[in-house]
């Protein structure tokens, strides 16, 4: 099923991987809803993988939508930005799904948001143009994603402005928007890609711009073929490609997208930028276009709620910083046989256990999972089988990682290249003996971590 | 929303977990125990249609004293019995096969409480041990009881089953250069080991293994390989007796031992080409012991030898991460 890419060698997979049962069908029909404003909102401080951004303004002053609260420091942070209007309050410390304490911006709603349609309207709709993009500056679009407070939508957060920089020292020829969306469970960027193409496409061509790209793909998994067709409509005459990749995850594992699509590895310890390729999401092509022509900043996002143990599934476009069980309600509240809350994917999203989470910039889905989608056996001796090693992507052994892990033999984890393992969880879905062994791996790079800061 | 509070009878309970909050439903130790027997169930039956009554014999001593061999070595080691995971079971059936039918009782049970108890539950278990459990014990046996497994062992001139009163193809080549056709080592029509006489059986067995991806192909293709090409130059450079490499491949049990005993996950090495580096030794080592050595036949020691090596062969064999140099 997986076309050629005309013009690049792609042979739209990678070697390895597994093939999750996908489960899609739970949400993949439901079109985006667009959610009530909420009572509260509760904004991270710490929305990307940088530094915590401070706080402008003081508790008890009103803010407009849109209003810039929130200013990063470093170089890797970025700035904050009030998802609805209202009254801010004391802050008060949280503890996101990722498991990292917090300092928040909680906001009280006061004022008129759009609602509905209108609010799809203001973010996604109007007219979105495909030429005479010539007119935007590079650095500007630049500047415009940094002021609109753009990270990766896909989960990593990564400050777009910083990946989207032009660069003269590693320059971009290429640009892979990453629409995969491998997570089984997730149709948050599938209904983004069928809803609102337009604004991806837009997005995609300033990225370009900005970055000095010649060449944009934009890599779909073979079972979204509509995705495909819509992106291939809208973007006709633009020169955007559209890239079919095979279903397997970890497709949407940027180093493994850019494999399946122009054939290139990128290094060990490297980035995509080494081989001249930037990637980022179908999201945040969105947020780019939103950012560079309307100047407006990233309030809300798509989330797909979803699982065997959610009444009702949807996506839904909800503004950052509601808490989780809100979403909950919206989707009609837990089933009896709900077992784990997922902030993401079942493959690589964190557990946790307060509704009063609130959801952040990386918040891609709510995966509520049943008894009987979780359940997993006892765990047992590894007998070698090699099966993780069969899947893993990264082609490392994971069963001597993770006990060399488990053994506290730093040495050893490292000859087996324990620092290159992105904790896809490939080998730990596959193991037969139940070994957690991402876990282990997980625990193992924590203690070199902890090694390196003496 | 209050997460103890939702609509439906009972209350949920939610609780975390680290990634990935999936696992494959199907993949379980018992369940790859399970494909083994599976796969046995052709050797297991040719053998039984072969040997009548002394297959089932042995079967049985074996199953016994594997099984006892287990319940007890765990209980001194103060560890959870491991009968249910089967493991004991496919070893008992493993050394059972690999028995000549004629053996007396103590034999088979002496052989199945050193495989079980020398061979495995003193390295830790399943998972820990070094050494091909099955193979442990009957390497112990062949010394201890040379008598009843030298090849003059496998013969009974007094068995009224046709089989058994022969030679096995490996001795009698190599005693008096008589060379067994080849549709007997296809069918199994011969005197030998019980499991290793019908290579269609080992076949079929070892086809199932590998397209389950139990066993991995890595393994028997080396060991087969490293047969056919030594067994071919030794074919090439020998008197041209009739022994042809086709001999080599069909006779004694190196298909027996390709698809069911050096296929062992445990003492086997980790990455793919560590397992073909594996399959190619055992199969030197088997022809290195078939042309020059004393034994008629190689398999036991080849694998064991191979089994010391696998630590080292995992560490040659460390793979290149993605995106490596």
């Amino acid at each position: 099923m997986a076309l050629k890419l005309e013009g690049y060698e792609g042979n739209g997979t990678f070697s390895h991987g597994i093939h999750p049962p996908e489960r899609k069908s739970i949400s993949k029909d439901a079109a985006i809803r667009v959610m009530p404003t909420p009572d509260t909102v509760v904004l991270s401080l710490h929305q990307n993988i940088g530094g915590p951004c401070e706080p402008l303004v003081k508790p008890r002053k009103k803010v407009a939508w849109g209003e810039l609260i929130g200013k990063g420091k470093g170089f890797v942070s970025t700035t904050l930005h009030a998802s609805i209007p209202g009254v801010v309050q004391r802050p008060i410390r949280v503890t996101l799904a990722n498991g990292r304490h917090m300092d928040t911006m909680p906001i009280k709603a006061e004022g008129d948001i759009p609602t509905d349609q209108d609010l799809w309207d203001e973010i996604f709709g109007g007219e979105w143009p495909t030429t005479g993009l010539d007119a935007y500056d590079p650095a500007q679009i630049s500047q415009d994603i940094s002021a609109a407070g753009l990270v990766g939508m896909g989960g990593a957060a990564f400050p777009t402005h910083v990946k989207i920089m032009p660069n003269d020292k590693k320059p971009v020829h290429t640009l892979i928007v990453n629409g995969c969306e491998c997570e089984p469970y997730l149709t948050s960027d599938y209904r983004l890609m069928m809803e609102a193409p337009e604004p991806i496409i837009t997005g995609a061509l300033l990225a370009a711009r900005s970055l000095g790209a010649g060449r944009i793909a934009i890599g779909v998994e073979d079972n979204k073929m509509a995705a495909v067709e819509t992106l291939k409509r809208v973007a006709a005459g633009t020169g955007i490609e559209i890239a079919v990749l095979k279903t397997k995850y970890p497709q949407g594992s940027e180093k493994h997208l850019i494999q399946s699509v122009i054939k290139r590895q990128v290094p060990l310890g490297g980035l995509p930028s080494d081989v001249g390729v930037a990637v980022s999401n179908v999201g945040t092509m969105a947020a780019v276009a939103r950012a560079v022509i309307h100047k407006k900043p990233l309030t809300h996002r798509v989330i797909s709620v979803t699982g065997g143990g959610i009444a009702n599934p949807r996506n839904v476009l909800a503004p950052i910083g509601v808490s989780f069980g809100e979403l909950i309600d919206f989707c009609g509240g837990l089933k009896s046989s709900a077992a784990r809350l997922v902030a993401g994917g079942p493959m690589m999203g964190f557990a946790f256990t307060n509704p009063d989470t609130p959801v952040t910039k990386g918040t891609s889905g709510l995966t509520v999972m049943s008894r009987e989608e979780v359940r997993a056996g006892e765990e047992t001796h590894c007998v070698r089988c090699g099966k993780c090693v069969d899947v893993c992507p990264m082609r490392l052994v994971p069963t001597k990682i993770a006990m060399a892990a488990r053994y506290q033999d730093i040495a050893l984890s490292l000859r087996y290249n324990i620092m290159a393992c992105f904790e896809c969880g490939s080998c730990a879905y596959t193991c037969p003996a139940h070994i957690p062994l991402v876990q282990l791996i997980r625990s193992g790079k924590a203690r070199i971590a902890a090694m390196d800061r003496k | 929303m209050n997460i103890n509070d939702t609509s439906g009878s009972t209350t949920p309970v939610i609780h975390v977990s680290p990634s990935p909050h999936l696992v494959q439903a199907a993949a379980s130790t018992r369940r790859m125990m399970v494909d083994v027997l599976i796969a046995l169930a052709p050797v297991v039956g040719m053998s039984l249609y072969i040997f009548r009554d002394y297959a089932l014999y042995q079967l049985i001593v074996c199953l016994m004293g594997c099984l006892l061999a287990e319940l007890i070595f765990s209980g001194m080691r103060g560890r959870k019995e491991t009968v249910k995971d089967f493991s004991a079971v496919v070893t008992a059936i493993i050394l059972a096969m690999s028995l000549p039918g004629t053996a007396p009782w103590y034999v088979g049970f002496i052989a199945s409480f050193v495989a079980i108890g020398i061979g495995k539950i003193i390295f830790g278990g399943l998972g820990m041990n070094l050494f091909n459990p099955a193979m442990v014990g009957r390497a112990f046996v062949m010394i201890s009881f040379a008598g009843a497994l030298a090849a003059s062992g496998y013969e009974s001139a007094t068995s009224a089953i046709d089989a058994i009163s022969q030679a096995t193809p490996m001795n009698a080549y190599k005693m008096n250069g008589v060379v067994t056709p080849i549709a007997h080592l296809f069918y199994g029509t011969t005197n030998g080991s019980l499991g290793e006489t019908s290579a269609i059986a080992c076949i079929l067995g070892g086809l199932y293994l590998i397209i389950r991806r139990t066993a991995s192909w890595e393994i028997p293709a080396g060991l087969l390989l490293a047969v056919a090409a030594i067994g071919g130059l030794a074919d090439l450079m020998g008197p041209a007796d009739g022994w042809t490499t086709l001999h080599h491949l069909l006779g004694g049990s190196v298909l027996f031992g390709a698809f069911f005993i050096a296929t062992d996950p445990v003492t086997s090495p980790l990455t793919p080409k560590g397992k073909f580096i594996f399959g190619l030794g055992t199969g030197l080592l088997i022809m290195v012991l078939r042309l020059f050595s004393g034994y008629p036949e190689g398999v036991m020691f080849a694998v064991l030898f191979m089994n010391a090596l696998t630590p080292l062969i995992n560490r040659w064999t460390i793979p290149t991460p993605f995106g490596g140099q």
